[in-house]
């Protein structure tokens, strides 16, 4: 096991940890308004329930790249390669993207849910415009899951 | 693909007629009627309200007999009821139940009658467990609670404040009173809220023994019996089994009561569709012995319409074109594929004035996004397969309803071919069973290419059919500009766009950059390179010289065609949006990976299979929903803010014609 097997690990930790607690605060903000929303009527039950889960795709942005990471390192086939520590940082950086934006943006694009359960409650016909405001939150998660992947494959082992 | 042509109707007829004209417009559902018309000298409102809510009140008092009737005698209900649709009911049925309503108002009467009944015992038997929780404290008390004493005592029987003894409580009386004597203290039962206290003194004593007690807290029993404690509680328990022997014949007279169930919800949707009815005659415009509609039909029903009315009464119907200065409400006809994609277009806005309906070009984008995000050709056929049994089997749910369902069917057809495509079978499937439990790996070649092996080639091919998705938004915006023979719109906004943009990418393509982006290198000939270039600058300069073309000052109108250069930058931020493309699709083929390859950690041995299937069904089911939800919403975004932010603005109403609208049957017209 060398340092850089170690900072891949790290790295590879680190998306899956930060993006899942950002999707954990999201989905769990989400999820709160959408007991409020239930109790109160229970037909809307699976329009929240969409909505709660819209904030939960960071964490699994995050563990897709920490998969990719890991079976890059060789971790899951068993025989982990023997990585440089440049390497092994290079593989951290790359993690970096999807775990800080999944992270914040996980938080913000809660909040944005519970907004849009809001508009839920008052105007259910607006379904599909309440879903869009989420959405454009994902955008940037999406933009650094992209950069993310992409850096994580193409560093060279 | 088409917003269909409405006309604006007018009717005028007789006053005695009305209620009789707007049950047949109402039975017809095919014209909406205008209830905002401004009263003149002539024309007045009535006020219909009283009638309306006393068909209201009816609605109400059925539907709260029939959620009685479902709380006692539940009916069996499948889990797929809600796509079962409303029961058909002839109208001679209809009748028959409207000639006997008074039976039937009985009935609704009586059901919630028995339901007060039901609650009152219920309130009875409450009642008594609180008073058996409260005598607990007395049962060891054996003489009857409201005895006062013999000849010659008193006996006082109370509460005191907690955790007393026999020797505190008349060491307490003696304080007070040292001069008191022959009086007797017995402690019943002490618990963390009272002492429970049986006192026996002289008669000329007990008075001041009492305001002793009452000065240390002393209150009376609140019972009041001739029974002992226990004989008391005994008469509590027996009540409540009279109480509960009650509630069941009540709850027996509910369930003869629920066979006629379907009877009372035909006489609820009959009593809703009179309140409709008077709701609409309360807006409309009456004079001493005519009234007036107006409102809107779709033009092929013109004929129909103006026929069946002048056949059935003496009055006077026009139709004339929807004026100038008038929207008139939306209506949208699609061939049955491209309409399952009308409630992602409702849920955005209806066009407006003068759009075109973007259904058909939309739906096939749609489906096309979708298949390409989830991508795995297990999911699609088991997608595609879920709304095609559920369609068949329930020919009659809502129509919203089956136009989703047969919308992801498609969706579902075209996930299959995409993940032939890419060679995806539940991610690596085939690869990790056969390698775990086979020894003998079978690969199955992607017909295309995979895009985790190669995501630099299908990021380029994502950003490639969101450029198609961008233009065919932009020509749909060229089409409308044809239509309304805007032509200076055409070239100004539409054609210099496309001159600018696809100069750009052409210029883009020779480069190094979009070699090493892509792996791929063309090289252009000077002339298509001078090509490029001349697009560009020729898009560039009509979009200056034109985008402000409203504006009289040449120095505005420069500088606004400047700014409107910089929408480049939305163009680019646009087309990167269509990277999702590529992370969605990665994202079901590697979350498909981690569960095959949970699977698979045990190894090739009986229980290693067993959790194989187990991690499969758990995983596969988790990956599927939370991947298809993540299509669904994003495909949506890509119509809604990338497709339609080049063309379509929405903002319609939706045309909502005046019918039947009932909640618990459909009413089958005689023809």
């Amino acid at each position: 096991m060398t340092m850089g097997t170690v900072l891949a690990l790290t790295g590879a930790a680190l998306a899956v940890i930060l993006a899942g607690m950002g999707s954990a605060y999201g989905v769990g903000v989400a999820g709160q308004a959408a007991s409020g929303v239930v109790s109160e009527d229970p037909s809307k039950f699976a329009k929240v329930l969409i909505m709660q889960l819209l904030p939960g795709t960071q964490g699994i942005y995050g563990l897709l790249v920490g998969f990719i990471a890991l079976s890059k390192i060789g971790l899951l086939s068993g025989n982990p390669a023997e990585l440089s520590t440049q390497t092994g940082l290079m593989i951290l950086a790359a993690c970096l993207p999807i775990a800080i934006v999944g992270l914040v943006s996980g938080r913000h694009q809660g909040k944005t849910a519970v907004s849009a359960i809001g508009i839920i409650v008052k105007k259910p016909d607006q379904f599909g415009k309440a879903m869009l405001f989420p959405a454009m939150v994902e955008t940037y998660a999406i933009l650094a899951l992209l950069v993310s992947i992409l850096a994580v494959n193409g560093v060279p082992v | 693909m088409a917003v269909l042509a409405m006309k604006k109707i007018n009717i005028c007829a007789m006053k005695k007629d009305r209620k009789a004209v707007l049950e047949k417009l109402q039975a017809m559902g095919a014209v909406e009627i205008n209830t905002s018309g401004e009263e003149d000298e002539i024309f007045k409102k009535i006020n219909t309200t009283s009638q309306r809510s006393k068909y209201e009140k009816r609605v109400q008092n059925t539907d709260a007999a029939l959620e009685i009737l479902q709380q006692y005698v539940p009916e069996k209900t499948s889990l797929f009821s809600a796509l079962e649709g409303k029961k058909e009911v002839e109208e001679e049925k209809l009748q028959e139940i409207i000639a006997s309503r008074g039976k039937y108002n009985l009935m609704v009467k009586n059901i919630q009658e028995l339901n007060k009944e039901i609650a009152n015992c219920k309130a009875g038997i409450n009642k008594c467990e609180v008073a058996i929780e409260g005598l607990k404290p007395w049962l060891n008390m054996d003489i009857p609670i409201n005895t006062t004493g013999t000849k010659n005592t008193d006996v006082i029987i109370g509460t005191m404040g907690p955790g007393l003894t026999e020797d505190i409580i008349s060491q307490m009386v003696l304080n007070r009173q040292p001069e008191l004597s022959g009086f007797d203290v017995t402690v019943i039962s002490t618990d963390k809220d009272q002492t429970c206290i049986f006192v026996i003194c002289m008669k000329q004593t007990s008075a001041k023994l009492e305001e002793a007690l009452r000065a240390e807290g002393f209150t009376r029993i609140s019972y009041f019996s001739k029974r002992t404690p226990e004989g008391k509680v005994e008469k509590y328990k027996k009540d409540i089994k009279e109480y509960e022997e009650r509630i069941e014949k009540l709850k027996t007279r509910l369930s003869e009561l629920a066979e006629d169930r379907d009877n009372i919800r035909l006489l609820s949707d009959y009593y809703r569709i009179r309140a409709d009815k008077y709701e609409v005659l309360g807006g409309l415009l009456q004079s001493r012995s005519t009234f007036v509609i107006t409102g809107y039909i779709l033009q092929r029903d013109e004929e129909e319409i103006v026929n069946e009315l002048n056949d059935e009464f003496s009055l006077m119907v026009e139709t004339e074109d929807i004026p100038e200065d008038e929207t008139a409400p939306v209506k949208l006809e699609n061939p049955k594929v491209f309409a399952s994609a009308e409630g992602v277009l409702e849920s955005f806005g209806l066009p407006g004035r003068g759009e075109m309906d973007p259904t058909t070009p939309m739906s096939i984008f749609y489906i096309f996004l979708f298949g390409l995000m989830l991508s795995d050709a297990a999911y699609g056929l088991i997608i595609f397969l879920a709304c095609f049994i559920i369609l068949k089997k329930f020919p009659k749910m809502s129509d919203g309803m089956a136009k989703s369902l047969r919308l992801f069917m498609y969706c579902g057809l075209s996930t299959l071919i995409w993940g032939i495509l890419f060679g995806g079978y539940f991610g690596d499937l085939i690869t990790v069973v056969s390698k775990t439990f086979f020894h003998h790996e079978i690969v199955i070649k992607p017909l295309w290419f995979a895009p985790l092996d190669n995501p630099m080639k299908m990021l380029v091919f994502s950003l490639l059919f969101g450029l198609i998705h961008l233009f065919g938004g932009l020509a749909l915006k060229g089409y409308m500009c044809i239509k309304k023979k805007d032509f200076v719109g055409l070239i100004s906004d539409v054609v210099s766009w496309f001159m600018l943009i696809t100069g750009l990418v052409m210029m883009l393509m020779p480069t190094e950059l979009f070699a090493s982006i892509a792996q791929m290198s063309f090289q252009f000939s000077p002339a298509v390179k001078t090509l490029s270039y001349v697009l560009a600058a020729g898009g560039a300069l009509i979009i200056v010289v034109m985008s402000g073309r409203d504006k009289k000052n040449p120095a505005l109108r420069f500088a606004l065609g400047l700014y409107d250069i910089y929408n480049l930058t939305g163009w680019l931020s646009d087309l990167l949006s269509y990277s999702r493309l590529l992370a969605l699709g990665l994202a079901t083929g590697v979350i498909a990976q981690v569960v095959n390859q949970m699977g698979s950690m045990v190894g090739d041995s009986v229980f290693g299979v067993i959790v194989f299937i187990l991690v499969f069904m758990i995983g596969h089911t988790f990956n599927l929903a939370i991947n298809m939800l993540g299509a669904y919403v994003h495909t949506c975004r890509l119509q809604y803010v990338e497709f339609f932010g080049k063309f379509y603005e929405g903002g319609g109403i939706p045309f909502n014609p005046f019918k039947e609208n009932t909640k618990y049957v459909d009413i089958k017209e005689e023809k």
